[in-house]
């Protein structure tokens, strides 16, 4: 929460400079997210900036997200772009590969962290199988997830696994493109 | 007598009242369809010598007039048509008589009654059979006269009263007991389909974005009176119909994980036999109704599980680490046949219900799912077999092991399912532009377009 709160008063800092030095004001055009490192040095010698109206546009930096932000979202928000990122499968495979595994290490790492996580691993397919086999396949998958992060040391207590088949893709589209966003182990937090 | 006080006899008559319409509410008045019309039958007015099957020329099927059911009042009229219209198509639907269509009757005088049948003007239309038929309407009850006569012969063969308050269902009965006496055939008139369907847009939300809910839905065998059977707005899919027809299971992620759900439909009893033991799926009766067999993973992995259907004596019939998914009984229930990528790809195996002498069938497809045994005495199973980018249904003989495709790459066409009789398949298909339920004959001809709103999935057929 400090942190995060000395992070913002950077990027007030940042802005009211930034503004001082062209004068004309005019166009709120929002200005690129700063990158948080710029942000990090007049932090340590700045006194506290006394409080400004600070331009509705301000952009808040979406992108590398710092870890009390995760701590303090939303489970919504935190599901939809989520910290725990989905492990990728062949068509008709629920093997999971070199970058399948990679991922699901880097999601060990997460669940490690935040001891708490109760996960829900789903398992989708491509419509290029058959709805009935997809549920098998499906759950195949999620299986493959679940016994790798066991063996990473996540206790299983925290995973359930859940088999949707064909039944809910993440891109309707009928092409290759769609078809590799389909095939997926999806990480699901269900509490916290 | 006199002792008795007057409260107690008053609560006497309400127990008794209650009691009367608890037991009312019992009977399975719900869908007025499904009730039976009452029929009051009339033997055919002729001598027991009388030839009462009709025939057609050497060497081509009879041919059937159905004209225009006679009215009895104005308000009759609207039954009538529906009456003839539904049985010309059940007549039809069978391939058994050819049915003469309803647009060339124009020559032939309109009969009002029985004795006017012009036999001659039908025998000039090369009619060999002639349905005659009136209506008449009090209040909601229709009752209907069915009469079929020989045009050679010009003998009634077949004469039967119906009445019910649903027009459909009137002519369905007609059309099955005339199949049962010309061609001693199980029609499928009054059989019913039930499948999956995300047509009442609704949707729950999921982690990345919202989810189209599918609910279970019914409809006669036709297309007629689809309606809605669960109402979670939920994932309920995998819908089979008991073999008595009157309770339909399936697989729904009501709580999240899958589990298996019974709805006694005309009762508005759920069940729920598995009882959250892991996930749930593919839910299918054995031909007694007794059990049912399904996917679970309650063991760490999809396999194939048998279960009374109370939930009781689950026992594991399939035992591999790869998946095995899709059960479906022998018409004997001693076997099932089921798929498993044991091999490295989706095949069809089957094993016996005790779990031994399990046996690959299909050996020379790429992908092959969702087995469906037929009906006795056709022992056969369709399935669905990966063909280029979709699948297409296809058929294995259990006799000769000779395999027949019946769909030929008009979209993808998957999840068979036979007709109680045996002689229909309804599945699903793209070939209409969304996922719809059609049927077709068992030889893939005759394909009719049975849903039409929003997408609809893996039908079963009723008995």
């Amino acid at each position: 929460m400090k942190r995060s709160l000395v992070f913002v008063l950077g990027l007030v800092l940042l802005v009211i400079a930034s503004g001082c030095a062209k004068k004309p004001v005019a166009t709120p055009t929002p200005a690129p997210a700063p990158p948080p490192t710029a942000a990090a040095p007049p932090v340590r010698t700045a006194p506290p900036a006394p409080p400004t109206r600070v331009e509705e546009s301000l952009p808040v930096p979406t992108q590398p997200l710092s870890e009390d932000n995760i701590a303090n979202r939303s489970l919504e928000d935190l599901n939809r772009d989520s910290p725990l990122k989905p492990a990728f499968f062949l068509l008709d495979s629920a093997d999971l590969d070199d970058t399948g595994r990679a991922i699901v290490t880097t999601n060990a790492a997460v669940l490690k962290k935040y001891p708490s996580w109760q996960i829900t691993i789903e398992g989708h397919c491509d419509e290029r199988g058959t709805a009935e086999y997809n549920l098998a396949l499906g759950e195949r998958r999620a299986v493959a997830v679940k016994a790798y992060l066991v063996s990473l040391g996540i206790s299983p207590d925290r995973l359930r696994t859940v088999s949707y088949g064909k039944e809910f893709p993440f891109d309707p589209g009928h092409i290759e493109d769609a078809w590799s966003k389909n095939r997926r182990a999806h990480f699901v937090i269900t509490s916290k | 007598m006199k002792h008795i006080p007057l409260s107690w006899l008053l609560g006497l008559i309400a127990a008794v009242t209650v009691v009367a319409a608890l037991g009312a509410r019992q009977q399975p008045s719900t869908p007025a369809s499904q009730a039976p019309a009452s029929q009051t039958p009339s033997q055919p007015q002729q001598p027991s010598e009388v030839e009462l099957v009709i025939s057609g020329d050497p060497g081509s099927p009879p041919r059937y007039a159905v004209p225009d059911f006679v009215s009895g009042s104005p308000d009759a009229a609207e039954s009538a048509k529906t009456v003839t219209e539904v049985l010309w198509a059940d007549l039809a639907f069978e391939r058994e008589f050819y049915l003469i269509p309803r647009d060339t009757y124009s020559t032939v005088p309109a009969a009002r009654s029985a004795e006017q049948i012009p036999f001659q003007a039908w025998r000039e239309l090369g009619a060999d059979a002639v349905v005659f038929g009136s209506i008449q309407k009090s209040g909601t009850n229709v009752t209907a006269q069915v009469r079929l006569y020989n045009v050679r012969t010009r003998q009634s063969v077949f004469s039967k009263e119906y009445t019910g308050t649903n027009p459909r269902l009137i002519a369905h009965t007609a059309a099955d007991e005339i199949h049962q006496q010309q061609r001693a055939l199980k029609g499928v008139a009054r059989t019913k389909l039930a499948f999956s369907s995300d047509r009442n847009r609704e949707s729950l939300a999921g982690p990345v974005k919202n989810r189209d809910v599918k609910e279970i839905y019914i409809a006669d065998y036709d297309g007629a009176n689809q309606r809605r059977i669960t109402t979670t707005r939920d994932l309920n899919i995998t819908p089979v119909w008991s073999p008595d027809a009157r309770a339909i299971a399936y697989t729904s992620y009501r709580k999240i994980v899958p589990d298996i759900f019974v709805s006694l439909v005309y009762q508005g009893i759920l069940q729920n036999p598995t009882k959250g033991q892991g996930s749930n799926f593919l839910p299918v009766f054995s031909p007694d109704g007794k059990q049912m067999a399904f996917m679970s993973n309650r063991d760490g992995n999809p396999e194939i599980y048998v279960m009374n259907v109370d939930g009781s004596n689950v026992r594991r019939i399939t035992n591999h680490p790869a998946g095995d998914a899709s059960p479906t009984w022998s018409p004997s229930g001693t076997q099932l046949a089921f798929t498993s990528d044991r091999s490295g790809t989706p095949q069809i195996y089957i094993v016996s219900t005790d779990g031994s002498n399990l046996r690959r069938l299909t050996t020379s497809e790429s992908y092959a799912d969702r087995p469906t045994w037929s009906p006795a005495p056709r022992n056969e199973i369709a399935f669905a077999a990966r063909s280029g980018p979709g699948f297409d249904i296809k058929v294995y003989d259990l006799a000769t092991g000779q395999t027949r495709q019946l769909t030929f790459g008009e979209g993808t066409n998957e999840s068979p399912a036979y007709s109680p009789n045996g002689r229909h398949i309804a599945f699903t298909t793209t070939r209409y532009g969304r996922v719809q339920v059609a049927t077709m004959t068992w030889d893939g001809r005759d394909v009719r377009q049975v849903t039409r709103d929003g997408n609809n999935w893996t039908p079963s057929w009723s008995n």
